[in-house]
């Protein structure tokens, strides 16, 4: 068998470009310390397909976050240009990373989300929704949390606690994309759920506990800013149901290879679905290769068995 | 396994770094660095100007002549010939400086880091301007001090405020300013300001912080003494070679009265030893001779048609209930907003659409400038102002309909 090639995309143009390129650069050192031909491709520096296509590539590893890497639009690309890559397919690439998607899709599937409600910019713009700007309350609740439908790392979220608070959170979160969630803010232990492989694959659960109290983007990328705990310290019943919800979630968006949901555990023990992503974070600070760990799984040997996916549906 | 720390040094950092944090602002930054947005964030000095054969040249002859020196350690003060050109520097704008006085840093940027591990402690007041340059408050920030903000006006720090904080019986280790085409600010302290200024620091024995980086970059009126020339006992002055000649040589320089100046050297070289002998002799070796000034006069009209492509652009672009001032030289235009819109929450709205500034809350440690905004037009050419203004102009006209549409 040929050398095994693989292209670590990493970067691009989202804001979490940097986050990006080092999970890139962490991925690359991961495969080549397991002998294996890895360079990172930034999309935002070179012309992707025709580099790809010239450097004669056995698999991608997606590494972007954000925009373009998790929504699907790479990963239609790759399927043109008939390289297996890791992670999940682009459709379903869609579904997650769009909140308003995800939301309907938790709904339909009986995921427990928190309530919700979706404002867009055009309606704002051209429809006169300003003036049901309190309906979307009246749905949710206070507190609420404000969020772009397409963003990662919390970027262009707002914590809203009264409704005079709620037109800037609006503007901030269409910011960065064309509609906004309102979703009711659960109180509660802010848990993450890996799965490597599929949905019957899941990782320890990590809790995580930021000093500031809120899971903000410098309490995710500065080291130090943030506690974790993993497993998780929950009841046993808890982390059942939060793996029972998780592998739920990662079925009916149907997630293949890696990915990640975001949970709140309220007072009672019910566990909230807020997030999936299709990409996590491979940097120090994240979530996935810390629930590797506590698995007893390096980062080297979890980016080989994540790469091994997609080596395996090559034709 | 229990706690999982993915930090092992989290509980050991010192109480000074905990407002060293990562920041969304910081990330967007990283895309806005990209060829394709037209940057109007960054202050960088257009160094394309800066002849490189010329340079080459000079660095060869220093290599050349001495480099038993350039490529050794040197003394903590800086080569003595060096701090003459530099003195030579201020003479430019009438200050009388002795060599003597005076401690070659890494930039202006470490004489403010040295000036706060010398003057600061944990809990002491510093007067700074509201909105003030980013730089000094982090190196400032790192000694614990508590910021007391003066606002500025087109006369530049308005001294009654600063006035009455003394009456109320504030008391400042010291005043830190930007008297000369401000940053971000872009305003420049008028004379009667300055002798206001400086008389009210002496009688109350508070010393200035004399921050002047852009003061050979004026393109219009005249030269206003600095504050040094006005009290040079109670004026600690700081300068640069970043705008006159290159950033990429980190020298500076802090004049100062022989018992700061003596801590600031011995701080110094606590910090580093000494600065780079291969920069600074390159440096002495440009500002000898006639070609700087040729190149500085050119640099200086090239900064004054690029602020007339911004200013005619923001005419152009900006809505009316924007404004900003005409700065006299510098590098900024300082943008103020209607105040329901959020400079730094647009941000990723602004680089989206491929152009980049800074938001104002940078500026301010009390949590204000959030409807501010800094341009800088030192480094795009002249078209690429005009584009990234227009399109920040359609942003903020978009994001002013869209809050109209969010209050009917």
């Amino acid at each position: 068998m040929s050398q095994v090639r693989v292209a670590v995309l990493a970067g691009g143009r989202s804001p979490e470009r940097e986050v990006s390129l080092r999970s890139g650069h962490r991925v690359m050192t991961a495969l080549v310390s397991r002998g294996l031909d890895a360079f990172v491709v930034d999309p935002a520096d070179v012309p992707l397909v025709e580099t790809l296509s010239a450097a004669m590539v056995s698999a991608c590893y997606v590494a972007l976050h954000g925009k373009e890497g998790e929504d699907g639009t790479v990963q239609r690309l790759l399927e043109l240009l008939d390289l297996p890559y890791t992670g999940t397919r682009p459709l379903a690439c869609q579904t997650s990373f769009d909140k308003v998607l995800a939301k309907e899709t938790m709904g339909a599937a009986g995921v427990p989300t928190p309530p919700w409600a979706v404002i867009e910019a055009t309606a704002l713009r051209d429809l006169g929704a300003g003036a049901l700007l309190h309906r979307l309350l009246d749905r949710v609740g206070l507190p609420a949390v404000v969020k772009p439908s397409r963003a990662g790392s919390a970027m262009g979220l707002t914590f809203v606690e009264r409704e005079a608070d709620l037109p800037h959170a609006v503007m901030n979160a269409l910011s960065f994309a064309e509609a906004a969630i309102v979703e009711r803010k659960v109180e509660g232990v802010e848990i993450a759920a890996s799965m490597v492989g599929t949905s019957d694959d899941l990782l320890p659960l990590v809790e995580v506990v930021p000093k500031s109290g809120v899971f903000d983007y410098a309490a995710r990328y500065t080291p130090g800013a943030t506690e974790y705990h993993a497993p998780a310290r929950l009841e046993s019943e808890v982390a059942d149901s939060c793996n029972t919800v998780a592998a739920h979630t990662f079925r009916a968006f149907q997630l293949r290879d890696v990915s990640r949901a975001d949970l709140l555990v309220d007072a009672q023990g019910q566990p909230w679905v807020v997030d999936v992503n299709v990409s996590p974070g491979m940097t120090d600070t994240s979530l996935l290769p810390m629930a590797a760990r506590a698995a007893g799984v390096g980062l080297a040997e979890l980016c080989e068995r994540i790469l091994g996916f997609a080596l395996a549906r090559r034709t | 396994m229990a706690e999982f720390s993915v930090d092992p040094y989290a509980d050991l950092y010192a109480r000074r770094t905990s407002e060293m944090s990562a920041s969304e602002v910081r990330a967007l930054f990283a895309v806005a660095a990209r060829p394709d947005v037209i940057s109007l964030a960054g202050g960088m000095p257009f160094v394309q100007a800066i002849p490189p054969d010329h340079v080459l040249e000079i660095l060869g002859a220093v290599l050349a002549d001495r480099s038993d020196v350039a490529l050794q350690y040197g003394a903590g003060q800086g080569p003595p010939a060096l701090r003459e050109r530099l003195a030579m520097l201020m003479a430019e704008e009438g200050t009388l400086a002795d060599p003597e006085d005076m401690v070659v840093t890494a930039g202006a940027q470490q004489g403010l880091d040295l000036i706060g591990k010398v003057l600061v402690d944990p809990g002491d007041v510093v007067v700074v301007e509201a909105p003030a340059y980013v730089g000094a408050l982090s190196a400032f920030s790192a000694y614990e001090p508590r910021f007391l903000q003066v606002d500025l006006d087109q006369d530049g720090m308005v001294v009654e405020q600063l006035e009455d904080a003394l009456l109320r019986g504030v008391r400042p280790k010291f005043v830190y300013t930007v008297p000369n085409f401000h940053n971000p600010a872009g305003v420049t302290m008028s004379g009667p300001r300055r002798e206001q200024l400086v008389a009210l620091c002496r009688e109350a024995h508070v010393p200035i912080v004399e921050d002047n980086p852009y003061g050979l970059l004026r393109f219009e009126g005249d030269v206003e003494p600095t504050l040094r020339s006005l009290d040079p006992t109670n004026v600690i002055y700081l300068g640069t070679v970043s705008k006159v000649f290159s950033p990429g040589v980190r020298v500076g320089w802090t004049v100062a009265e022989p018992g700061v100046l003596q801590r600031l050297i011995l701080a110094k070289e606590a910090s580093d030893l000494c600065g780079s002998n291969l920069t600074m002799l390159l440096t002495e070796r440009y500002l000898t001779g006639a070609t700087w000034r040729t190149t500085l006069a050119r640099l200086v009209s090239l900064y004054a048609s690029r602020r007339d492509a911004m200013l005619a652009a923001l005419e152009e672009h900006f809505p009316q209930d924007a404004s900003w001032n005409r700065p006299a030289g510098g590098f900024y235009v300082w943008i103020g907003l209607p105040d329901y819109l959020d400079a730094a929450a647009m941000l990723a709205a602004a680089v989206e659409r491929r152009v980049a500034y800074v938001p104002g809350t940078a500026f301010y440690p009390d949590g204000r400038g959030i409807d501010r905004m800094r341009l800088a037009f030192c480094h795009p050419t002249e078209d690429r102002i005009a584009e990234g203004v227009k399109r920040l102009g359609e942003l903020l006209a978009d994001e002013e309909e869209l809050y109209r549409s969010l209050s009917p």
